[in-house]
Order: C-alpha cells, then sequence, then structure tokens
C-alpha cells in the first residue's frame, strides 16, 4: 500500500464505522447537533494521529504480553491532555459532550488500529493510517450529525436555515431526529447506501433461504 | 433509591439512550446464550468498579483528599480517566482468576468475554456518570448493579430478536449491520417510552 492510500482507503472503502463497525458508541451520542459531532470528530482524529505515532515509535519496546495495558495508558494519557484542554479553552462544548471525551480512551478504534497497524508499522504509515480513519469517522459523524440537527431543528450548527412552524414559517421540526433512535435508523440508512454502492461489502449470510423443493415446507 | 435503579435500568439504559458499549453490543449479539453470558459478565464488573472507583475517586483523587498528609492542595482529578482504566483492567483480571480458582464452570462460560468487558464503554462510562452526577456511596452501588442489569436485558433482547432475524428474506445491502442498526433504533424507541413511567 502506497502512503497514499493510507489516508484514502479509510474514507469509503474500508470507513470505520460502516465496515469495521468501530467506534459506534460515540458516533451516535455526539450527532445531535453538527457543532458537537465537529468537536468530537477533531477530538478523535488528533488522539488517532498521535497515538498511532507515539505506538509506532515504542512498537520494538512494548513486551507483547503487556502490550494492551500499555497501549490503553497510552491513549488515556492523550485523551487526558485534550480533555483537560477542551475544559480550559472551550468549557461549553466539554459540558455538552459530557463523559464522551473521556471515553474515547476505551473507543475500539483507537484501540482497533494501534493493534491493528501501529504495533506492525514504521512512524510515518501509522500517523497517516490515523489521520485516515479519523478523517473516515468524522465524515460518517458529519453526515448523521448535519441531518439530525437539520431535521431536529432547521438549523445548522446553530444558524436557523429554514423558518419553523413556531416562528410562522412551513418547516416542522421532526422532535425525534434530536432523540437516541433516530441516530441508529440514520446509521442504519447510511450502511444500506454505502453497501449498494460497494456490493463487496455486504457480509456473507449463514445460510441461503431456499424454496422448498417438493412444494411442501 | 428505587427510583435510581428503574431509571437506570430503563430509562437511562447505557446501551439504547447513551450509546455505550455499542462495539460489542452489535458483534457478540448473534446468539442468545454467548448475549447472556456476556450480560452476566457486565452486571458482574459494573456492580463492583463502579462503587470501587467511587471510593478511589473520592479518598485519592478528590481534592483535599491528601489533606491527611499535610497535602491539602493537592487536586488529582484529572488522574481519573487514567485510574478508572486501570481499576477495570485490575478488577477484570482478578475476577478472572478468582472464578478460574472457585467457579471453573462459570469461568468456562464467562472467560471469553471478560477481556472484552476491560474495552466496553459502558463499564467506563458508569463510572464517569457516577462522578458527573455525584452520586454517593450507596447511590453508586445501585447504579452500578442498575446500569449493568439494563445493559445486560438489552444485549439478550436484541440477541434473541437478531436470531429469529437470520430467517427474514431482507434486500441486499440491509442484511447484517445495517438491520441490526434498525433494530436497535426500534429497541431504543420502545425503552424511550418508560420514561413515562414514574414510580
Amino acid at each position: 500500500m502506497s502512503l497514499r492510500q493510507h489516508l484514502t482507503a479509510p474514507l469509503i472503502g474500508n470507513n470505520p464505522i460502516t465496515l469495521q463497525i468501530l467506534g459506534i458508541c460515540s458516533a451516535l451520542a455526539v450527532t445531535t447537533t453538527l457543532s458537537t459531532a465537529l468537536t468530537m470528530s477533531v477530538a478523535l482524529t488528533v488522539v488517532l494521529c498521535l497515538s498511532g505515532g507515539v505506538i509506532s515509535l515504542m512498537r520494538h519496546h512494548i513486551p507483547p504480553s503487556i502490550r494492551l495495558i500499555i497501549q490503553i495508558t497510552i491513549v488515556a494519557s492523550i485523551v487526558i491532555v485534550i480533555d483537560q484542554f477542551m475544559q480550559a479553552f472551550m468549557f461549553e462544548m466539554s459540558k455538552k459532550l459530557s463523559i464522551f471525551v473521556g471515553l474515547i480512551v476505551t473507543n475500539c478504534l483507537v484501540l482497533g488500529r494501534a493493534e491493528a497497524f501501529a504495533m506492525r508499522n514504521p512512524v510515518l504509515p501509522s500517523v497517516l493510517d490515523g489521520l485516515g480513519n479519523g478523517l473516515g469517522y468524522s465524515l460518517v459523524l458529519l453526515i448523521v450529525g448535519a441531518l439530525r440537527e437539520f431535521l431536529g431543528t432547521g438549523s445548522l450548527m446553530g444558524v436557523p436555515l429554514v423558518t419553523t412552524v413556531a416562528e410562522g414559517g412551513w418547516f416542522q421540526p421532526l422532535g425525534l431526529m434530536q432523540l437516541a433512535p433516530s441516530a441508529f435508523f440514520i446509521l442504519g440508512v447510511l450502511v444500506w447506501l454505502v453497501r449498494v454502492m460497494r456490493p463487496e461489502q455486504v457480509e456473507r449470510p449463514e445460510f441461503r433461504l431456499q424454496a422448498p423443493e417438493d412444494g411442501r415446507s | 433509591m428505587i427510583e435510581l435503579l428503574i431509571k437506570s435500568v430503563f430509562q437511562e439504559n447505557l446501551a439504547l439512550s447513551f450509546f455505550l458499549g455499542m462495539c460489542t453490543f452489535l458483534a457478540v449479539s448473534k446468539r442468545v446464550d454467548t448475549a447472556l453470558g456476556l450480560g452476566l459478565a457486565v452486571i458482574v464488573v459494573q456492580a463492583i468498579t463502579v462503587p470501587l472507583n467511587y471510593l478511589i475517586f473520592n479518598m485519592l483523587l478528590l481534592e483535599g483528599a491528601w489533606a491527611w498528609a499535610g497535602l491539602p492542595d493537592v487536586d488529582l482529578t484529572f488522574l481519573k480517566l487514567v485510574s478508572f482504566i486501570g481499576v477495570i483492567a485490575a478488577m477484570v483480571q482478578i475476577l478472572e482468576m478468582i472464578l478460574d480458582r472457585f467457579a471453573p464452570r462459570l469461568y468456562r462460560a464467562l472467560g471469553i468475554f471478560l477481556p472484552l468487558i476491560t474495552v466496553n464503554c459502558a463499564i467506563l462510562g458508569g463510572s464517569l456518570f457516577m462522578v458527573e452526577r455525584q452520586y454517593d456511596f450507596a447511590e453508586s452501588v445501585t447504579y452500578g448493579i442498575g446500569s449493568g442489569f439494563g445493559w445486560a436485558l438489552a444485549i439478550v433482547i436484541f440477541a434473541a430478536i437478531r436470531e429469529k432475524l437470520k430467517y427474514s428474506d431482507m434486500p441486499k445491502g440491509v442484511e447484517g449491520l445495517a438491520s441490526a442498526f434498525i433494530v436497535t433504533g426500534l429497541m431504543s424507541l420502545g425503552f424511550s417510552a418508560f420514561s413515562l413511567v414514574t414510580p
């Protein structure tokens, strides 16, 4: 794989959320508005790049038997820095994201990439792989966040785009979009769309339904 | 107290309204019996780690916790992430050893799920919620048991639905992951109806 492929492959072809099923928890929880989704995407991308780089630098010195603990400790240290940074400079946003910045520690995407890629590759590809996966994650988050905020409140990034019925316009906000279930629905439909475009991503079913051969079932 | 228990099981279900532990939720829900095993393991670990993390947070990390040692200004709250995840990892390891020694049958049933729990964000999320909502000790015990039970309930129901779903004839592309998301969405819709229930 060339260096550029590390960056572009995870965007759609090998997207961390829709294909690898990693990092879904945070993807759903922070997408009620576009601004929280954007903040979370930036935070996660930074963590992915840094942890990929650091773990890759240390990969020859980490004993295999305790590698998970070491990886988690490295990730946790980076997340603490980001958490403190957000509390210092963007306090409102860190209140809105509540525990989800801290939960980047157990985000399976970070640990999954560290284990699958950074432990075996040099520093530059690992950082690029982190960046690519971070961008793929951000792409999904931004789509879901934009849909949920627009359909739920009629605005984007807090700026009203259409006038709602309450203010004398025509747009009826869909309250469901601000609740938890809509995130699952949107992500489900998104996965479906990706798989219609890329049929090779469809999982092989455990068995096929067959018409009964002799007419009796 | 009962209110908190019911709230943590139904209205504020960790999996369905906070999306915690989703990766394991989707990955280990193809069969009911494995889902049940994982659910039990989550209840046990959650019920132990939330109160334990409460003690550690309040006795070691909180501002002024070191006053008895002549260090009244030390504020270690920024260490909470590292110490919580350490406690969880250690707890899972100890539990694994205890089960292996004293309950080998249970160990064989839960064995492979225990390591998975370390990276289950529902466990860490439970501890972080406990800090954020400032529960006291009794409340954190209740919350630990309730939230673990709620998560287990959700994954067992989901696995049961998924076992039936295997036989359904769906359009290509929907089967598998996409249908799993949509089913979880419907379950989450169902659970949100519990917010009308007030004891």
